[in-house]
């Protein structure tokens, strides 16, 4: 009884805030404007996901967000690695603590401060093109182009994938280390087929941070890159947010198979 | 439904949708003293987002929206709007004749809306690279700018296709940029379509476009008179011009929200922002042109030249160079309706940026 009532409070904000609010947006997914007042009009029909399905532009957008948000996951995940496991395995505990610290110091700092730090990075006249200037290489114009986004996404979301991979690689025990150099394993042979197995669902769990905040994020696109608006179409807009949410669902499914949850 | 035919007692407060720096201290304040008056301020990114926040009437949050031309008609068919009484603004005799009645503020003769300045949209460029001062739109077209222009991030942007179409593939029949036919809306997106890779980024605020500029982003794009003036003030070495093709221009009206909860302070508003006091002050702070003739004198009074510099005393035969927003709809002038509509423009809009 206890924890039923101690439960039910956060529960049900949890139904009434978030779900019916998924709720609302998958119904109005199927609602459509009237195209001259864009005031909202409840005829049921299938036309926006007709839209988005059948028009190459959004097959487009669609396939360049996953790409880069696969891409941004990758590339966390590679940089995540030696990283968490110099911090698990290696470090002493006092280079474990500044680690620790020098990973979670930005976050202190905006996520808009630091988008913007990028911009004055990667801009025409920025410190990227007067540093390659200055040792006389020609001008790298990656500002406001897809490398800018990768670039800038992976720098932002990288401690996201750093921590869950390092608790992972923290409960790998050392015994099964000295255990596999006993019978004559090689470190590399040791981390290959004893650390990673163990590592990956903590890596997966990272992933599930890094790939959605990339898929549904809004502002570092805007400042970095282009604008994309569906403006004052909101059943269109529900439509199109309906795609990452089942992207999701499905990456959530294959991190569940893979061990995630039990790593978070 | 009746405008009101007299202003009574102000109601103490006023709150505004409108573009960032339409409601200036300088002259809110003088205001709030003289009406009772307190104006709370919400700056809007685009139209669309007017539009958005004006939903429902305003829904009595809303008093007013300071609405671009390609809003209007959405904001009126949208009922988010209601007619305003112009005798009620004594200054609106001293309006160019265009803008008492123009047909995007106005519906067999009904003012939704009091019409405020107005601005073309230039071609910005970078002096140094244009030492000499380009003289076509063609500019923004040209694959030798790759990865040097701008443009706006907004819909109407295909009417300046349409509109540089018009000069240079007169065989498609464009006479008016926001009423195209399929084949002419179709050239147009093509056009912007093959410009796409041009493009270093599709600026949504002013800033961002003044930005790219300052930092040599770009070299050369579509503009206010408001970028220009500030990126010279920042001594940064560009310039405007309107082009041989011409240009599309905006204009600002004053809109009544149908569920405005103060109208009194809304009208004691309109009135003083349309003396040609407050019209010079907001042309010269914002980079824009006064619709109230009288406004010119006090723009003098103000910067010397600045009249003339702003077409403030252009005859009306001006106005029919500058082709003004004003939101596409299915029926064309002919009265057929093979025109196409707005949500196809945005939806073409996307399509573009993607």
């Amino acid at each position: 009884m206890r924890p039923a009532l101690l439960l039910t409070p956060p529960l049900a904000w949890f139904v009434l805030v978030y779900l019916t609010s998924l709720v609302l947006l998958l119904i109005t997914a199927f609602w459509t404007i009237d195209t001259f007042t864009t005031q909202i009009v409840q005829v049921w029909n299938l036309d926006n996901f007709r839209i988005i399905l059948t028009e190459p532009a959004y097959r487009l957008i669609i396939g360049r967000t996953v790409g880069i948000a696969a891409l941004v996951t990758v590339t966390d995940a590679i940089l995540a690695f030696p990283f968490a496991y110099y911090m698990a395995k290696v470090a002493s505990r006092r280079t474990q603590t500044i680690l620790f610290a020098a990973v979670l110091l930005p976050l202190w700092a905006s996520y808009l401060a630091r988008v913007y730090a990028w911009i004055l990075i990667l801009n025409h006249s920025g410190i990227l093109n007067w540093s390659l200037q200055s040792i006389g290489l020609p001008a790298a114009n990656i500002g406001y182009t897809n490398t800018a986004m990768w670039l800038v996404f992976s720098y932002i979301w990288l401690p996201f994938m750093i921590i869950p991979t390092y608790a992972a690689l923290e409960r790998v025990p050392d015994s099964l280390l000295e255990a596999a150099a006993d019978l004559g394993a090689r470190r590399w042979r040791a981390v290959l087929d004893i650390v990673v197995p163990l590592a990956i669902p903590g890596v997966v769990a990272g992933s599930i941070f890094t790939f959605s905040l990339t898929l549904g994020d809004y502002i570092t696109p805007i400042l970095v890159y282009s604008n994309i608006g569906i403006a004052n179409n909101v059943p269109f807009a529900a439509a199109l947010a309906v795609v990452p949410v089942a992207i999701m669902a499905v990456y959530l499914l294959i991190a569940k198979r893979l061990g995630a949850f039990e790593a978070l | 439904m009746a405008p009101q035919t007299s202003i009574g007692p102000g109601e103490g407060q006023l709150n505004l949708v409108l573009w960032d720096g339409y409601a200036d201290k300088s002259w809110v304040d003088p205001f709030t003293a003289a009406t009772g008056c307190k104006v709370s301020q919400k700056p809007a990114g685009s139209s669309d987002e007017m539009v958005s926040l004006m939903k429902g009437g305003g829904a009595g949050q809303w008093d007013m929206v300071s609405a671009s031309g390609d809003a209007d008609l959405r904001l009126i068919y949208g009922g988010d709007v209601k007619p305003m009484n112009t005798a009620l603004i004594p200054d609106f005799a001293n309006f160019q004749t265009y803008f008492k009645a123009p047909g995007y503020n106005t519906i067999n003769g009904i003012h939704y809306g009091i019409s405020l300045q107005w601005g073309p949209n230039t071609l910005l460029y970078s002096t140094k690279k244009f030492p000499n001062a380009p003289t076509s739109w063609s500019t923004i077209y040209d694959p030798a700018n790759k990865g040097l222009l701008t443009v706006p991030d907004n819909p109407i942007q295909i009417a300046d296709a349409a509109l540089y179409l018009s000069k240079t593939q007169p065989d498609l029949g464009i006479k008016d940029p926001y009423e195209l036919t399929q084949k002419q809306f179709d050239a147009s997106v093509a056009l912007l379509k093959q410009q796409r890779p041009l493009i270093k980024k599709y600026w949504a605020l002013a800033t961002d476009e003044i930005t790219l500029f300052q930092n040599g982003d770009v070299v050369a794009g579509a503009a206010w008179p408001f970028q220009t003036i500030q990126l010279k003030a920042a001594g940064a070495a560009v310039a405007d011009t309107i082009p041989i093709e011409g240009a599309t221009g905006w204009a600002d009206t004053w809109m009544l929200a149908t569920k405005a909860a103060h109208p009194n302070c809304a009208y004691l508003w309109t009135k003083w922002v349309s003396t040609p006091k407050v019209q010079a002050m907001q042309a010269l702070s914002f980079g824009e042109t006064p619709v109230n003739t009288k406004a010119c004198a006090e723009m003098e009074t103000l910067s010397a030249g600045s009249c003339a510099q702003y077409h403030a005393d252009a005859p009306g035969s001006y106005f029919n160079t500058i082709k003004f927003w004003t939101t596409p709809i299915a029926t064309c002038a002919d009265g057929s309706n093979n025109c196409i509509p707005y949500a196809q423009w945005q939806a073409a809009w996307t399509t573009i940026t993607a």
